[in-house]
């Protein structure tokens, strides 16, 4: 082809990530400068193609970069400098490996002929990011800088997602190079699987229509595999009138409002998802991993199930649980295969085929398990989530969160219909990554509105991210259910630890309202429930960032609950409902 | 699969020699709780730069396939056999073993070492360094002996193992060039 002349491009190091980068797509860095990535910033100074969002903190950096990455499907690309700037990104990469993230860091090094001297800002980067990262490369060979570019995207985008890193040598950056274009076959290296068994899809369809209570579990593989897998999912739940429940980072791959949605499960889930798991006869995972949330009791999980696992990963499969089918495919090729195969069968309706079971859900459901009731003037917190719902359900909205009894409540009473709308940090569990997380789903759709549902505390972490909203005009809101605990510590420490509660409160907040004022931001309060509806409108249509203190009833507490250890028909759904056993000395030591 | 006894394995794993690539081995199976029992690493092609890690491990079934699929899932990392699978399999590990003695029981060392055909390639008056070949029980069982008779320093190789027959990574050999 026209290689020929491309290849004979030379450029400086910084010249050419710069082009790579344009190559791949990107359009937004977020990043943090320092001495050793100096050129590339200079290189960055000259060029117009590419954006560049300043954080305030590197690991801001990596949560915006994920959350501009699962709002949009593409990759999501960090620029830190060496050592301090290297290590602040870790907590990101190792948040944006538990949830599958795509997310290309470059990381400024010191000179190749230093490395290993104990340096100025010199850290081991490669080493301290291998476990937190799918892949990681330092180029030492400036030949080597743009294949190397190029294959880090590939591996970041595909198969299971995931962060790469790549350490660069302030001097690769200020050498000539060869460029290099991209090519969409790598060779001999990364090639994951992503095609189906097709014996084993006609397994799965025999065994889908044939089972007597049959139920689909949806994780995040759903919402990574692209919107396609969430349509795709629609029509395979409509043909065969199976009940689907979701977990946390499934939530928007199926509409929430649908008569087959049972909810989220696990041990926040909801008592009929739950109780449908355990009782289930046949189960299909797809795109989700049997994490120690969903199971609870590994003993107790779903007994009397055939189980089948339709996952990317081949290590998520037989990890925890033994299934009965295993497949390892990408789940929109895997859905495309079964509803072929569904349609070339005979069943009967739904109402016929598993009636009994359908009944037998409805019952579940008639718990009505997230009941609460909203009395007096104090806010309850489930109360102001569901009325954020309310009334931003009819706009296009995204919903992030931080981590906490706030994450559990926004995952219960905030309804998801569309695939990519809903940010959390699943895996992890990582405290201040809603807020930054926000600013990176605001820079990739400008003019939509942006909700992080935060905790005070969880808040705190990133909150010097509001000087970088304030730079950018990004009009990202912060509604943060503030009942001044760290609440689900709280709520741990009153359910196990014999209502010691050791370091969980939050002293000295800061006026949050004067806060946001402080850096030329909007800040608002709602201390009662009459107040409550007229911050939400006001949050909404303001055309600022907006931290809105939302002051809730302190001692709430987050149900339906599984405590850990407990099986999934042991759950908890209020403060009256007494433990039939205190939580076992097994279930101590699991968190 | 929900066999909980514990199986030992010989994994033979090709991967890129490249920086890191036996630190990323390594650090999975301490990151994730799995056993060594040995390993070794070498360049096996100069020309593609592919190294050959030989692993011996041990965990229940369901562990063993866990190790086999995180192996996979890094980059450099072209193909895992599990010799194990295998019905037929070779190993041989090698020992350098130096034994202190004198008198009678030296006497005794050159002949044990004659009958495991092990190679005397260092002596001097009041010590032999012996080179044994074999698999792992067999030098455990030469090692023992040379302990009953004298003051011993033991270097071993860890475990080299691959497959009998015909050559079985050839496909992928193909693919990767």
């Amino acid at each position: 082809m026209e290689g020929n002349t491309e290849t004979k491009l030379k450029l400086n190091g910084a010249d050419a990530i710069l082009k790579v980068l344009d190559e791949q797509g990107v359009e937004v860095i977020f990043g943090y400068p320092g001495g050793a990535v100096l050129p590339i910033y200079d290189a960055l100074f000259k060029s117009n193609s590419i954006k560049h969002i300043l954080v305030r903190h590197e690991q801001a950096a990596v949560h915006a970069a994920e959350g501009y990455a699962r709002s949009t499907g593409k990759v999501g690309v960090v620029l830190v400098t060496s050592g301090p700037g290297a290590t602040n990104a870790v907590t990101g990469l190792t948040d944006a490996l538990m949830d599958s993230v795509p997310i290309v860091c470059l990381s400024g090094q010191v000179p190749t002929h230093l490395i290993g001297n104990d340096a100025f800002q010199e850290a081991d980067t490669t080493g301290i990011t291998r476990p937190c990262t799918k892949h990681n490369y330092l180029v030492k060979d400036v030949q080597k800088l743009c294949s190397t570019l190029h294959e880090a995207f590939h591996v970041a985008r595909t198969g299971r997602p995931g962060p790469v890193v790549i350490d660069l040598p302030k001097d690769i950056q200020l050498s000539e190079c060869e460029y290099v274009s991209r090519q969409d076959r790598h060779g001999r290296r990364y090639k994951p699987s992503t095609d189906p068994d097709k014996n084993k899809i006609i397994q799965v369809a025999k065994l889908l229509v044939n089972a007597k209570k049959p139920i689909i579990y949806g994780g995040g593989g759903l919402i990574n595999s692209g919107p396609e897998a969430s349509k795709l999912l629609k029509e395979l739940v409509h043909i065969t009138g199976i009940p689907t429940t979701l977990t946390l980072m499934g939530l928007g791959a199926f509409p929430c409002d649908d008569k087959l949605f049972l909810g989220m499960l696990g041990m926040h889930g909801t008592y009929e998802a739950n109780l449908s798991m355990y009782n289930c006869d046949v189960m299909l995972n797809i795109g989700a991993r049997f994490d120690d949330r969903i199971t609870g009791n590994l003993k107790e999980f779903s007994p009397n199930s055939k189980k089948i696992h339709i996952d990317i990963d081949p290590s998520s499969i037989n990890k925890s649980v033994a299934v009965e089918i295993p497949i390892v495919s990408d789940a929109t090729f895997a859905m495309q295969e079964l509803i072929k195969e569904l349609k070339k069968l005979k069943f009967e309706r739904a109402e016929n085929r598993i009636g009994v079971w359908l009944k037998q859900i409805d019952e579940w459901r008639g718990r009505k398990c997230l009941n609460f009731t909203q009395q007096g003037s104090v806010i309850k917190p489930q109360y102001a989530i569901k009325r954020l719902y309310e009334k931003t359900k009819d706009i296009e909205t995204y919903i992030t969160t931080e981590v906490g009894q706030h994450q559990m409540w926004a995952a219960q009473y905030y309804g998801f219909s569309k695939p990519n709308r809903w940010m959390t940090s699943g895996g992890l569990g990582t405290m201040g990554y809603g807020f930054p997380s926000a600013m990176g789903v605001q820079v990739a759709h400008p003019g939509k509105l942006v909700i992080d549902i935060a905790g005070e505390a969880s808040f705190l972490m990133n909150m010097q991210e509001l000087s970088t909203v304030a730079q950018y005009k990004l009009p990202v809101k912060v509604f943060i259910i503030n009942n001044q605990w760290m609440g689900m510590v709280r709520q741990w420490q009153q359910l196990i630890h014999g209502g010691r509660y050791s370091e969980s409160y939050t002293e000295s907040l800061p006026d949050f309202k004067a806060l946001a004022e402080a850096f030329g931001l909007v800040g608002l309060r709602a201390e009662s429930v009459d107040q409550l509806d007229g911050v939400i409108d006001q949050m909404i249509s303001s055309k600022s960032a907006v931290v809105c203190d939302v002051q809730v009833s302190k001692d709430e507490n987050c149900f339906p609950m599984i405590p850990s250890g407990a099986a999934h028909y042991d759950m908890l759904l209020s403060s009256e409902d007494k433990q039939k056993n205190s939580v076992s000395q097994d279930g101590m030591v699991l968190v | 699969m929900t066999d909980k006894k514990e199986i030992r394995c010989t994994l033979s794993v090709l991967v890129d020699n490249e920086p890191g690539v036996l630190a990323r081995v390594i650090g999975l199976f301490s990151g994730r709780g799995y056993n060594i029992e040995s390993l070794t690493v070498a360049e096996i092609d100069d020309l593609d730069s592919i190294s050959r890690i030989s692993i011996v491990t041990c965990g229940t079934p369901m562990v063993i396939e866990q190790i086999k699929a995180q192996l996979r899932r890094l980059v450099p990392v072209h193909d895992i056999d599990d010799l194990s699978d295998k019905s037929f399999h070779v190993e041989r590990e090698l020992a350098l073993v130096k034994i202190a003695n004198t008198g009678s029981s030296r006497i005794e060392a050159l002949r044990i070492a004659q009958s495991f055909r092990a190679h005397t390639i260092d002596s001097t008056l009041d010590s032999f360094v012996f080179e044994i070949t074999g698999n792992s029980s067999k030098l455990a069982a030469f090692i023992s002996l040379m302990r009953a008779i004298g003051e011993v320093e033991i270097a071993r190789s860890g475990v080299c193992a691959m497959s009998r027959g015909k050559i079985s990574n050839l496909k992928q050999r193909e693919d990767m060039l």
